[in-house]
């Protein structure tokens, strides 16, 4: 265990050198952010009967998925990592006395705490100064209070298990762009990065909220603001710890699968 | 500028087979491409299926200034794409050898790339264009038609623009500025909206800073007879006169490059 959390140290301050990168990242975050809400602000003025979550709900999701882009964002994946299982250099990391899958994990855990920690906090800052309904609101009560950093966790952890079961997969495939595209730009759509689920048709949003992706970033995020709350809100965080289970037994399994008959590529 | 073209041409032939080479990892990008773009469309249908209109406009007149101002970005991505790239020739010291050549410099920074990738996304938009031509409810005539080839020229030139002053940048920080993304990415990913869309303060910005409403808030009014005139026709023009100050950055930059890489 101590050797995965020096592991972790060493890759999270690592991920803390690249300061100029997270400032062009705050900057894109602010706009980004600002425009996403003058858009629902657009759909709002027009029909707010329509208007599924309450605006400052909308507001506060925009704003933290912003903020925590690095937590939840799919396509986040080191294509370090799919380079060195191309080429060959993954050998080094197999040859550590560590596992490959916790290793794995624990690295793409640190990329993206480490970037978010470099950039949510001027987000978060500037958004809460914002005149209300533009910025962001305290949490719904002390009951979202505290299950809100709960499924953070759960769903930062969901996600890493997803990119980690990708990374599996790659060892099986030589070139694996084509499938990362895929996978990344639906996991972009299912897990309400383009938009929020709750504006999605009824129907449609009901199979969308059993599904993995729905277990990332959209629990946590209508948590804070009082969009899940009650029993709703702990079945939902009850299905984020069902599909980490499940991804990280299937990751696991893929890589030591993997791990037995693995040809190396390169020389 | 026969010459150049014909230059320019045997340039771009070049590319192509060399993308051709690699036939697979051309036809994953295109698909990737697609892809990207797709989501956005997506997204943006399932918001029409809650709602019916937004600021007045509707999903095919929106989905109409969607097609096109993604055609407008595609076509600039495409022909424009080695100013993107740009930090890496200033970087690795190429931009010297393009200095001593007898040719202009920003005719062989465009011709050293051409990326015919961005057809996937073409492809998209042109099949919106179709539904959104179809179904608007536009009355078309002869002026209308002009308008939106003046809409394509003119924001295709503006983003154009736009990655001229992202190139001319690198002159001064030997990187590319990611900020820069905001003006380019942004814009393909907010600009499926008429600008008018985000408000006042946005619609000012985009009409006085970029012109991205220029070439589509404005000329789409125009579509729509909302609003009436002939000199509506020709507003999407004034976007080229974006790439006046681009220039003038590029030309300061160029003054100022000292040579940089080995």
């Amino acid at each position: 265990m101590k050797k995965y959390l020096s592991f972790f140290r060493l890759r999270f301050i690592m991920g803390l050198q690249y300061r100029a990168a997270a400032w062009a990242g705050v900057a894109t975050q602010f706009v980004w952010g600002g425009l996403l809400i003058a858009m629902f602000r657009g759909f709002y003025v027009t029909e707010p009967e329509n208007f599924p979550m309450t605006f400052q709900a909308t507001v506060n999701y925009i704003w933290f998925q912003q903020a925590f882009l690095a937590l939840f964002a799919a396509w986040m994946l080191e294509s370090e990592i799919f380079e060195s299982i191309r080429d060959g250099n993954i050998v080094y990391e197999l040859c550590r006395p560590m596992r490959i899958y916790p290793l794995l994990f624990v690295r793409a855990m640190a990329m993206r705490i480490s970037r978010a920690g470099l950039r949510c906090f001027p987000v978060l800052l500037f958004a809460a100064c914002l005149p209300k309904p533009y910025g962001l609101s305290a949490p719904d009560g002390p009951a979202a209070f505290l299950l809100f950093p709960v499924s953070m966790v759960l769903g930062l952890l969901v996600t890493v298990a997803f990119g980690t079961l990708i990374y599996g997969v790659t060892f099986f495939t030589v070139s694996p762009d084509g499938l990362r595209l895929l996978v990344t730009s639906s996991m972009d759509f299912f897990n309400g990065a383009v938009i929020p689920l709750p504006f999605f048709p009824e129907r449609i949003r009901e199979v969308m909220e059993i599904l993995p992706f729905a277990a990332m970033q959209n629990v946590p995020l209508r948590i804070y603001s009082g969009d899940l709350a009650g029993a709703e809100a702990l079945r939902a965080v009850g299905l984020q710890c069902f599909w980490l289970l499940l991804l990280m037994v299937l990751g696991q399994t893929v890589m030591s699968g993997a791990e037995k008959k693995l040809t190396i590529q390169g020389g | 500028m026969k010459q150049s073209l014909a230059l320019y041409l045997r340039y771009v032939s070049i590319h192509i087979k060399s993308m051709m080479e690699y036939k697979l990892s051309f036809f994953m990008t295109a698909a990737g491409q697609f892809l990207v773009s797709f989501n956005v469309f997506l997204g943006m249908f399932f918001l029409f299926q809650r709602f019916s209109t937004v600021a007045g406009f509707t999903y095919s007149q929106v989905l109409l200034c969607f097609s096109i101002f993604l055609m407008e970005f595609s076509l600039a991505e495409c022909v424009a794409r080695g100013f993107d790239t740009f930090s890496v020739i200033v970087r690795k010291g190429e931009f010297d050898r393009i200095m001593v050549r007898p040719r202009g410099l920003i005719f062989q920074v465009l011709a050293s790339r051409f990326e015919l990738t961005r057809l996937g996304r073409m492809l998209q938009a042109l099949v919106m264009f179709w539904y959104g031509v179809t179904r608007s409810g536009i009355h078309w005539n002869g002026l209308k038609v002009i308008t939106v080839v003046f809409m394509l020229t003119g924001g295709t030139l503006m983003f154009c623009g736009l990655f001229l002053v992202g190139a001319a940048l690198c002159f001064f920080t030997l990187e590319g500025l990611e900020v820069m993304n905001i003006f380019t990415d942004g814009a393909r990913e907010f600009g499926k909206y008429p600008a008018g869309v985000y408000g006042k303060r946005i619609l000012q910005f985009c009409t006085f800073i970029v012109p991205y409403g220029l070439v589509q808030h404005y000329p789409l009014l125009y579509l729509l007879d909302q609003k009436r005139g002939i000199v509506w026709v020709f507003v999407p023009l004034l976007a080229c006169f974006f790439l006046l100050p681009c220039y003038g950055l590029w030309r300061l930059g160029v003054r100022r490059y000292q040579s940089a890489g080995s």
